[in-house]
């Protein structure tokens, strides 16, 4: 171990020089692009000079400050953001709740049967997960429009939810393979129905795995754009359908900055998501990977 | 567990499967296979100045009433499959015959829709997921040098690209790589070309959007070869350094064989991911130099006319194509299964 450590200078500069180069590149657009959001057009995108973007001077002639809030208050007050906001947060919860609840039930159920039905299911998610949603959305919108269900908030959710199942089975599944089979076997050997076994005994130390599963729930919520520009009306848009609609209609009018708000208001949310959940986010990753 | 307890446990999520993966397949299949209706058109006998003139005019109601009876259209058989915008087999023909060398043979079929997308599909397919795992190694490798206070703050921001919405890391990215952004105006800068514009050119955009796909998953590759990196044999690693190994042989010889499965796992993630290549191109405004085959049936839904029935059939070449990337999963998880219960 300890010759391990021990690194010639060169090398160890070497390394160092590259982590920082990484790290830029990792997080350098993002603190631009907050920098740049406070900014006029004509500063964030200057023809002149790239500088421009740093110290604004055509924001501080034309609002007397060099920070404006005014791509922020375009964005979310005057094309309605905050609507696409509220929209979001109730796909988010929505999904993430549903996905748990039958998500849970289903990978508790793959782990502790062990018929050759069970392998087929794992395949036939596996082979879900593999599909690119937007292939499915074809074929949602023709019965959708049948039946009256474009264009409705929670149709869209129910979709997110039913797409989600594969990551989260195969997720969950695993996990709940590490808790031991004996935990719920005594309590049935104690009197419990298999139902009662699951809620009274792994329900209290599924946590853990639940949680992680939630992250990733939510983030395919959250980032997802095929389905919801799809299938939600421009009225009841989420963010992310409501940031491209930014581009198409606002970029020739030159509100660009409309859209840049939008876009660092987006990455807000998922930016604390990181910081308080990061221990997680990467046992998530790592799960799939370790076990297979 | 018993069949029935499993059923009812299973029953929510396999409906919720079953109504929205399985059928929408199906439905997909079936749509792919027929065809919208085309007009009725009827003769009307005009009376004009200089006598009588038939003319045929589209009998809206007629042809309304069709739709709403049929909603599916008509059946066409594979006929979809294989005109200009799919697999264009008359126009492949064509130029195979007419053209002199295999160069003209590509660019000739470069200008059918479905080819030049699933150029671009396959191109950033099979450079970026390379060139992400190579990164996403050496930055694991660097980050497990680095002492334990600085780990957790680079592994926070080394996260952020994977993590951000694709739709929106793609407009960041490209809003700095633009003409007017800044590495835009780097870059014309540097090549000394004060008109050099990503929008303007076919190669420029492609690597914008390869290194986009980099960027943005090469995190996932660092958080898995790290977490690899974790479980590297010490005594291994020791008695290769008494032997004298140097350090690149070290990571030659013993590291590298060590991650090798969580390479194949990651390669494989990458690859079906990586096929479904849409947002950056939504992003970075793409669509005059790359096209994916995600986007073209995103093109067909969108817009006033749903063409549900090329979205359709585009649907299908797609599935067919992640089908093939992942056959060798299916294969690994199949030799898994069977050699953990027997």
């Amino acid at each position: 171990m300890s010759v391990a450590q021990r690194k010639s200078p060169a090398l160890r500069a070497a390394l160092t020089i590259f982590l920082i180069v990484w790290l830029l590149m990792a997080a350098f657009p993002f603190l631009w692009t907050l920098w740049g959001s406070f900014k006029v057009e004509l500063d964030f995108f200057s023809i002149t000079d790239w500088t421009d973007a740093l110290t604004g001077p055509r924001t501080e002639s034309t609002y007397g400050s060099p920070f404006t809030l005014v791509a922020y208050d375009g964005a979310w007050v005057q094309e309605e953001f905050w609507k696409a906001g509220i929209n979001t947060t109730i796909v988010c919860i929505f999904v993430v709740c549903v996905s748990l609840t039958i998500g849970t039930l289903g990978g508790y159920a793959l782990s502790r049967s062990g018929y050759k039905y069970v392998f087929w299911l794992l395949i036939m998610a596996l082979i879900f997960r593999a599909m690119p949603p937007i292939t499915l959305v074809a074929g949602y919108l023709l019965p959708f429009f049948e039946w009256n269900l474009w264009g409705h908030l929670a149709t869209a959710a129910v979709v997110l939810v039913a797409i989600n199942q594969p990551f989260t089975l195969w997720m969950l599944h695993s996990f709940f393979m590490k808790i031991p089979k004996d935990l719920d076997e005594s309590a049935m050997v104690d009197g419990c129905t298999r139902f009662q076994a699951f809620r009274h005994v792994i329900i209290p130390v599924m946590w853990p795995g639940v949680i992680t599963t939630g992250l990733f729930s939510f983030l395919l919520a959250y980032n997802d754009f095929a389905v919801t520009v799809m299938l939600l009306e421009k009225e009841n848009q989420t963010m992310i359908p409501k940031i491209a609609g930014f581009l198409g209609t606002t970029q020739t009018e030159g509100n660009v900055m409309f859209a840049v708000a939008a876009v660092v208001s987006a990455t807000a949310p998922l930016f604390v998501l990181v910081m308080f959940f990061q221990r997680q986010i990467v046992s998530g990753l790592t799960a799939g990977a370790v076990k297979g | 567990m018993k069949h029935s307890t499993f059923f009812w446990f299973f029953l929510p999520t396999g409906l919720a499967m079953l109504l929205f993966i399985a059928f929408p397949i199906v439905s997909v299949l079936i749509q792919s296979v027929y065809a919208p209706h085309e007009a009725v058109l009827i003769e009307v006998e005009n009376q004009g100045p200089f006598g009588i003139t038939k003319s045929t005019v589209v009998d809206q109601e007629a042809t309304e009433a069709l739709r709403a009876a049929e909603p599916l259209g008509r059946f066409v058989g594979l006929d979809i499959y294989f005109d200009r915008g799919h697999l264009a087999l008359a126009e492949v023909g064509q130029a195979w015959s007419s053209s002199a060398s295999m160069g003209e043979f590509f660019s000739a079929l470069g200008n059918l829709p479905f080819y030049r997308a699933l150029a671009f599909t396959l191109t950033y397919t099979f450079t970026a997921t390379p060139m992400l795992i190579i990164l996403g190694f050496v930055i694991a490798l660097a980050v497990n040098t680095l002492p334990r206070a600085l780990k957790g703050l680079t592994i926070f921001f080394s996260l952020l690209p994977m993590i951000v919405t694709p739709l929106v890391g793609s407009l960041i990215l490209f809003w700095m790589v633009d003409s007017r952004g800044v590495i835009g105006s780097f870059i014309q800068y540097v090549v000394g070309n004060p008109d050099l514009s990503l929008k303007a050119s076919t190669p420029m955009m492609w690597i914008s959007l390869i290194v986009y796909g980099i960027w943005s998953s090469a995190p996932f590759a660092f958080v898995v070869f790290y977490a690899g990196l974790q479980t590297l044999p010490q005594d291994t690693l020791e008695s290769a350094q008494i032997d004298g190994a140097t350090r690149w042989q070290q990571i030659r010889y013993v590291t590298i064989p060590h991650i090798m499965p969580l390479v194949t796992f990651v390669a494989l993630i990458q690859l079906m991911d990586n096929f479904r290549v849409f947002e950056p191109i939504v992003g970075f405004n793409a669509e005059a130099h790359a096209t994916s085959l995600s986007w073209i049936i995103f093109n067909d839904l969108g817009g006033e006319t749903r063409l549900l029935s090329s979205a359709s059939t585009t649907s299908v070449l797609t599935i067919i194509g992640v089908a093939i990337l992942l056959s060798p999963v299916l294969v690994r998880t199949w030799r898994d299964f069977n050699a953990k219960t027997h």
